[in-house]
């Protein structure tokens, strides 16, 4: 008898509402965590050396982490991408870092940073949600 | 910290390839490919359109 699966036996196995919270959840949390726990250990390690340093070198950009404000669209924005990063945008919150400097050179460049990072772990969650799915 | 608007141009130009690399592509040396051709793409872009926009008086 043979041991293949077919598409859809895989993406039943791999549809367990828990199991894809679960690493959603860790994706969001930890940059790479999704993928690790689903043994993809290189693109995890990959994703959880890059995005967090990216994150950081934002912080040392003099970059600003926006708050929740709808008042105004581009800055609510910029904080839901900030916060797309999971837990080194709490950590940062936490030592009270990311208040940002508006007359430092960089300060447009480590908006960028930061923004980025949090829009980049939004697509990885996305892969490992894939993963996830039995799709990759 | 670096100020250097190259600089920080290369170094947003190689986080950002490698982690778009490591998303589309599964094999390590296919990443790699993907992620210097990347590099290389978002740093000449960026320098041409520089120079582009060098003249105009923004």
């Amino acid at each position: 008898m043979s041991t293949k699966t077919t598409t859809v036996e895989r993406d039943k196995a791999g549809a367990e509402p828990g199991m894809l919270a679960l690493v959603c959840l860790a994706a969001w949390l930890v940059p790479g965590g999704g993928h690790l726990l689903q043994r993809r250990m290189q693109k995890g390690i990959v994703f959880l050396i890059v995005l967090p340093l990216m994150f950081v070198i934002g912080l040392l950009l003099n970059g600003r982490l926006f708050p929740l404000e709808v008042s105004d669209p581009l800055v609510f924005l910029g904080a839901i991408a900030n916060r797309g990063v999971g837990a080194p945008y709490v950590i940062a919150r936490m030592l009270d870092l990311g208040a940002g400097l508006v007359t430092a050179v960089t300060y447009e460049y480590g908006n960028t940073f930061l923004m980025t990072a949090g829009l980049l772990n939004f697509l990885v969650i996305l892969d490992a949600f894939d993963i996830a799915m039995g799709r990759k | 910290m670096f100020t250097g608007h190259f600089l920080i141009l290369v170094v947003y130009a190689l986080l950002v390839s490698t982690a778009f690399a490591t998303l589309l592509r599964d094999d390590p040396r296919q990443q790699a490919r993907l992620g210097a051709m990347m590099l290389g793409a978002f740093v000449l872009f960026a320098y041409v359109v520089a120079w582009l926009m060098f003249p105009l008086p923004i």
